[in-house]
């Protein structure tokens, strides 16, 4: 389900020399044409090798102009369908459209906090130097599990 | 001025290089921080540096995001309960020594993620299951999880690793993460050759490459993806069932650096939703999901004295992944396809027992399953008007997949952890054949370092292990950002000093680029020139002689001694054609490099399937003229060198050993 760009909707994020979908493909696959010369659309994004694309969506989701989606791959799935997401800050809306016209339409929660408020060592105690060598992190949160030490039996 | 085939050469040292962006390599970044704080109170300033040839964000396997935590201990259960499933399911051949400390330290992974904001399924007084936003009390204050299995419990997940990276990255701080540079190649120490003090790379944005020097590095970039000839060959052949970007990058490197890899015979061959590679782990464990052969008969239980051919791994309550698969092949192979998976009767089933509210929310979870790590799944639903409720779905064994932290224990033979029993002398009869320089026992040193003096791996790159999935990689991360701390307080004086030369190194890595640019103007056309081979066809190549030779699909996963030695040549050849590879950008600079890692951990892989003379894993390969498991003889380890200079492997034994008791699972 390679990820195909709306000519109508792609701004090339305004002109910057990186789009959003560029800094978030983990497999480098969307290009931003600068003077049309690769796909005939100037200023707008493409996805420059679409039989690689693992569709993870980060692109689509990503997409400040939801300029981005994806066409499920046309050597396997029968045409018609689309998995479009809007992504939120704490929650995701789904749109399912069959090749049959049943639509679906679901929403999930995907964090419970708020975006860029984890403080990651706030409240946390230093490190201990004399426990580098043993067994534990630098901070307990209730996870470390002991275990049985008859369990050990060659210890 | 830099140009495409001219680059700009950017030299920096710092104390520990963090090759990686995944779960691993953010749980070094989250862990360092007060350890690098604690060696300043004693008189040692460490820098730290992150490179990730994609953007934290959304890099390495978790990227899409995922539907369920699959390690979660929990207080009621024993590491050593979890060290003797990762060992039946890869059967019988593992380091209980790095299950169990992965075991005992990995439940505070996953609490910091709930901290964090991800949001985790609970269970109410009641019984009845919760989404992870309902405000039910947290895991480490005794919330009760949604297991869908012994180990796995259910999250809503499509921001994970969104949340992992927020932590990872302001733990180390922005300016100490490179993004989008792609680390191709470590370098040797001059002076020691069996200790690392570089690495090399190049910016897939910019005309820049980068030469970094260090004391310690840690070595987390994924798994191998891709060297088989995948199941959909057409634009579906992106849709791997692990991330497509995952290219051998953590084997090959660390094998031409001098590292001992361990079991890179063993591989994954995941039994998922047909086409999509949707997880059927929710189908199976929490909505108690059948899967049947074409006539609608249930394979596990059709097939199960099949299970009696493989004592003991196939007797315990849960049976080795690959014996399900093995039960499965056999319906394939005599012609009773397809494998189905039941949802219908198990959806139905369910409606049955759960509360109306639940029942409400079961459509839901059934697509939030795939929604939250493998969308495409749900496009192949819709667009072959598949509900669950009212059609069944197709089952299918994958290609092979080489892989470390899932059902799966290829990698690199690191050091554990000294406190559980582990042995420190070499036990095995064969001893004598071990190449001299090479450690004995489990730990020789710092938790998590390879046998190359100052490499660190984790993740993927751990071998002989396996089921650590996303939250045991990130912990086990973790644990090598505090040795790395120890073994740069220990080196605090030692200046690394490259075994090449910039100008060579430059030279290697921008090779293909030459080789186009010497040789573009040849031919009319540039994808097809004598003189150079696209990144592309040589992936072809590649993944032809492994399915074909090696135990891909086209075999129904069955090779031979006469079929690996036509690989074996086959790939030499291959091996040799790798340095034509042409390069017309830097984004096929990246794809002619990660061709390059394939093809080390496909011969890495093909000989330890030689070397190793029995099937140990039936259902994930067969050598048909070895066609047993051969508990006398090979349960041991098979470890291999590789040497950079001559370009060969050597491939010998390791003794097993069990530190804990294996034979709980059969009582």
């Amino acid at each position: 389900m390679p990820t195909f760009v709306r000519t109508d909707k792609c701004d090339g994020c305004k002109g910057q020399d990186k789009t959003a979908c560029m800094y978030i493909c983990p497999h480098d696959l969307m290009k931003l044409d600068m003077d049309g010369s690769l796909t005939g659309h100037a200023m707008k994004s493409f996805n420059q090798e679409p039989d690689q694309c693992w569709e993870c969506y980060s692109c689509v989701k990503i997409c400040p102009q939801n300029a981005i989606e994806a066409r499920p791959y046309a050597d396997i799935v029968p045409l018609g369908a689309s998995v479009q997401p809007l992504r939120g800050t704490d929650s995701i809306m789904w749109t399912i459209k069959f090749r049959n016209g049943t639509m679906k339409r679901f929403k999930f929660p995907i964090r419970t906090t708020p975006e860029g408020s984890i403080d990651p060592y706030g409240g946390k105690p230093e490190a201990d130097i004399n426990n580098i060598d043993k067994p534990g992190f630098f901070v307990q949160v209730n996870g470390f599990r002991e275990g049985d030490p008859s369990e050990l039996i060659c210890k | 001025m830099a140009e495409f085939g001219n680059p700009e050469i950017v030299e920096e040292e710092v104390d520990i290089l963090i090759i990686g962006g995944g779960m691993a390599a953010c749980g070094t970044a989250y862990e360092i921080g007060p350890w690098i704080d604690a060696a300043k109170k004693e008189g040692v300033d460490i820098s730290v540096k992150l490179v990730d040839k994609a953007a934290v964000d959304r890099s390495g396997a978790v990227a899409q995001g995922l539907s369920a935590i699959n390690t979660y201990i929990g207080p009621e259960q024993d590491p050593a309960d979890y060290a003797r499933m990762v060992s039946n399911d890869l059967m019988g051949i593992t380091r209980d020594d790095l299950a169990y400390d992965l075991g005992r330290h990995v439940d505070e992974s996953v609490h910091l993620f709930e901290e964090w904001g991800l949001p985790i399924w609970k269970l109410d007084e009641n019984g009845e299951r919760h989404n992870g936003a309902e405000g039910l009390p947290p895991l480490k204050d005794g919330g009760k999880p949604v297991r869908s299995g012994k180990w796995q419990i259910m999250i809503n997940g499509e921001s994970y690793k969104w949340i992992v990276a927020e932590a990872a990255k302001k733990a180390l701080g922005v300016d100490n993460i490179q993004e989008r540079v792609f680390i191709v190649k470590l370098v040797n120490d001059k002076k020691d050759k069996n200790r690392v003090a570089g690495a090399v790379g190049f910016s897939v944005r910019e005309h820049k490459l980068y030469v970094y020097k260090f004391k310690a590095c840690m070595l987390a970039a994924g798994g191998c993806v891709n060297i088989f000839r995948p199941r959909s060959v057409g634009e579906g052949q992106g849709r791997a069932w692990y991330p497509v970007w995952n290219a051998g990058s953590t084997y090959a490197m660390a094998a031409e650096a001098g590292a001992e890899l361990t079991m890179m015979e063993n591989r994954f061959v995941p039994t998922r939703f047909k086409d999509g590679y949707g997880p059927v782990g929710a189908w199976f464990l929490l909505f108690k999901s059948k899967a049947t052969n074409g006539d609608g008969e249930v394979y596990m239980e059709r097939n199960k004295d099949m299970l009696d051919d493989y004592p003991p791994y196939g007797q315990a309550a849960v049976p080795a992944s690959c014996l399900r698969n093995h039960l499965m092949l056999k319906e394939m192979r005599e012609g009773r396809g397809p494998i189905w998976m039941d949802t219908v009767t198990a959806l139905a089933n369910l409606r049955e027992t759960l509360s109306p509210r639940e029942v409400k929310h079961l459509e839901a979870e059934a697509w939030e399953d795939f929604l939250d790590m493998c969308i495409g799944q749900c496009g192949i639903w819709a667009g072959e008007n598949i509900e669950p409720d009212k059609k069944n779905s197709e089952l299918m064994p994958t290609e092979p997949y080489l892989l470390g932290s899932h059902s799966g224990c290829c990698g690199i033979w690191v050091s554990g952890p000294d406190d559980v029993g582990a042995p420190t002398t070499e036990e095995h009869p064969e001893k004598d054949k071990i190449p001299s320089h090479l450690p004995e026992g489990w730990n020789w040193g710092y938790r998590g370092m390879t046998t190359v003096t100052g490499l660190f791996t984790a993740g993927d790159g751990v071998g002989a292990s396996g089921h650590k999935f996303s939250s045991g990689s990130h912990a086990e991360g973790r644990m090598c950002a505090k040795s790395m701390v120890k073994f740069v307080m220990d080196n605090k004086d030692w200046v690394p000093e490259l075994d090449t030369s910039v100008e060579e190194l430059v030279e290697e890595i921008y090779r293909p680029v030459r080789n186009y640019l010497e040789h573009k103007d040849y031919t009319t056309a540039i994808d097809v020139n004598p003189n150079y081979i696209t990144p592309r066809m040589l992936q072809f190549r590649l993944q032809k002689i492994m399915d074909e030779y090696v135990a891909g699909v086209a075999t129904y996963y069955t090779t031979n001694e006469h079929m690996l030695k036509l690989a074996e040549e086959k790939l030499e050849m291959l091996k040799e054609d790798s340095l034509k590879m042409r390069a017309k950008d830097l984004h096929e600079l990246l794809r002619a490099w990660e061709n390059y890692h394939r093809i080390l951990t496909a011969e890495a892989h093909m000989k330890h399937i030689q070397f190793r003379e029995e099937s140990r894993y039936p259902g994930f390969y067969y050598r048909m003229d070895k066609n047993f498991v051969d508990e006398e003889n090979w349960k041991c380890f098979v470890n291999s060198v590789y040497d950079k200079e001559t370009k060969t492997w050597t491939c010998f034994k390791r003794a097993h050993k069990d530190l804990v008791d294996k034979s709980k699972l059969f009582k």
